[in-house]
């Protein structure tokens, strides 16, 4: 008897799997005929046209880069990016579809088309620009360095030769620092905490990171000051759209370039990172119609 | 008691997203599980074929499947699908379909070691007996396969559980990645939540992969 009952949930479990696979070919084909019509127009992005006809854009950003692109405690997305993706909806007059992304799948994302734009702090660079269509920037990112305000380091050139630099092992300042000072000493940790206690225990004179990351250290730290605000080659960040979209890349430039006019991003600054950097570095970090000071 | 951070836990809707992340991650693995559990016994039994052709492809199956990291598999159905075939498929469904492939792979092995671990005499005794094939697999073999695999699937299951925090790098938002957007959205404010958030999302897999553990447990008692 209790064999007999194995057998039917055998049978039973058999006969779901044929159902489910039937369901399964129905959809397939008729999601393949679409996926033809695609293919031969080769579109694996839409255009401006396109987006604006499908009432909603999708827009890839970063969920846990508080403050830059983050999710609030009501599911809601915020930040830097976060402002500037809502008003494009608003200008485009569609929705926004926020995408979660992650650092290392952003590229992939606007090649299948599966984002209209990607505004997920990515910053600038010549190899990524050949893989996508970055549009006008509108924030700028450098090195920085923070030391204790017992002795505020604000050249390099200050270090002596016992002087140490801390820095976290993998990030643009360990590589900077190491093809351009080779003469200074670095000590490398591994994560963000390590390295935050090794500069109160004064293990070493500075610490050197992305600029954002040691402002927003020492306005949290009192005791603490960034002597070297801007350190190396200035980047950029800028939105993201799949290479050869130009009618959606052409309205975004049109479009940072418009919002210069009111100073937007100075706004979008102040209502998103104002928290985490103070006022002082505005200046240096926002960037407004496009117009990266040299 | 140190500051764990779980305050920011009651905060908002936190609590809820944390839930809805986890089901999230538990409605993908078990419609996976229920696709993969008769498809992998069918898998199985195809295994011990003795026919060139099926023992080739069905080899070839299971060792890609196998080599291929979850991460790899997941870029390829969610990425290069739309690539190559211009499909759009959504996160969700693509991480269904790997899993269901990795869970019928795996399972198709287990039940293919569990048959042939049946031994011999227990055939012979069956034709014997002037049992049909089909009446020996019924009523012979698969309720002796059945038991020996209770363990062994349960095990797939679980960690098939567990390996839906993949799935946050094709854009599912499931209960690790809800965990990483509360813990970086109070960066400032409670710097200690990450360690108390980590510990909520712990205790919550441990609460899903428990109840099957015990479940496979009373089952193989059972059918002994």
């Amino acid at each position: 008897m209790r064999n007999l009952r194995k057998i039917a949930a055998v049978i039973l479990a058999i006969a779901m799997v044929f159902a489910l696979a039937a369901c399964g070919s129905g959809g397939g084909a008729a999601s393949t005929d679409t996926a033809a019509d695609n293919a031969d127009t080769s579109a694996k992005y839409r255009t401006l046209d396109e987006i604006k006809a499908d009432g909603e854009i999708n827009i890839g950003v970063f969920s846990d880069k508080n403050p830059f692109g983050y999710v609030d405690e009501n599911g809601e997305y915020q930040g830097y990016d976060v402002y500037f993706a809502n008003r494009i909806g608003e200008d485009l007059g569609v929705k926004v579809n926020f995408v979660s992304t992650e650092a290392a799948n952003r590229i992939e994302y606007l090649q299948t088309g599966k984002v209209d734009v990607i505004l997920a702090n990515f910053t600038v660079t010549p190899e990524r620009a050949e893989e996508v269509d970055f549009a006008l920037p509108y924030m700028n990112v450098a090195l920085g360095v923070v030391s204790p305000d017992s002795r505020v380091i604000t050249s390099l050139d200050e270090l002596t030769a016992d002087d140490e630099v801390i820095v976290i092992s993998g990030t643009t300042a360990e590589t900077y620092l190491t093809e351009n000072n080779p003469e200074i000493k670095l000590q490398k940790y591994d994560t963000y905490a390590n390295a935050k206690n090794a500069l109160e225990n004064g293990n070493a004179a500075a610490w050197a990171n992305d600029n954002t990351e040691v402002i927003a250290y020492a306005l949290q730290n009192p005791g603490y000051t960034v002597g070297i605000p801007t350190l190396g080659s200035n980047d950029t960040i800028a939105p993201a759209v799949t290479k050869g979209n130009d009618t959606l890349l052409k309205w975004l430039n049109d479009e940072i370039v418009a919002l210069g006019q009111e100073n937007f991003f100075h706004t979008d600054y102040e209502e998103t990172l104002v928290g985490t950097y103070g006022t002082e570095y505005e200046e240096s970090l926002v960037v407004e119609s496009g117009n990266v000071a040299k | 008691m140190p500051d764990l951070g779980l305050d920011v836990l009651f905060k908002g809707k936190n609590m809820l997203r944390l839930l809805g992340g986890l089901w999230v991650a538990v409605r993908i693995s078990l419609i996976s599980v229920a696709l993969s559990i008769p498809l992998g016994i069918l898998l199985g039994i195809v295994m011990t074929f003795k026919n060139p052709i099926t023992k080739t492809v069905t080899r070839i199956y299971l060792e890609f499947i196998r080599i291929m990291p979850q991460l790899v598999l997941l870029f390829i159905v969610f990425f290069s699908s739309t690539r190559t075939l211009g499909w759009d498929i959504s996160g969700e469904l693509a991480s269904v379909i790997v899993f269901t492939a990795w869970g019928t792979a795996e399972m198709g092995d287990l039940v293919r070691g569990a048959l042939i671990s049946i031994p011999k005499h227990q055939y012979e005794s069956a034709s014997a007996l002037a049992l049909s094939p089909s009446q020996t697999y019924f009523y012979i073999i698969i309720p002796q396969t059945v038991r020996r695999l209770i363990p062994l699937s349960i095990n797939l299951v679980t960690r098939m559980i567990k390996t839906t925090s993949l799935i946050l790098m094709i854009g599912v938002v499931e209960v690790l990645k809800v965990a990483q957007q509360i813990i970086e959205a109070n960066r400032m404010s409670s710097p200690n939540a990450a360690f108390g958030i980590y510990l909520v999302v712990l205790i919550m897999y441990f609460m899903i992969c428990w109840p099957i553990s015990m479940l496979a447990r009373y089952l193989e008692k059972k059918w002994r």
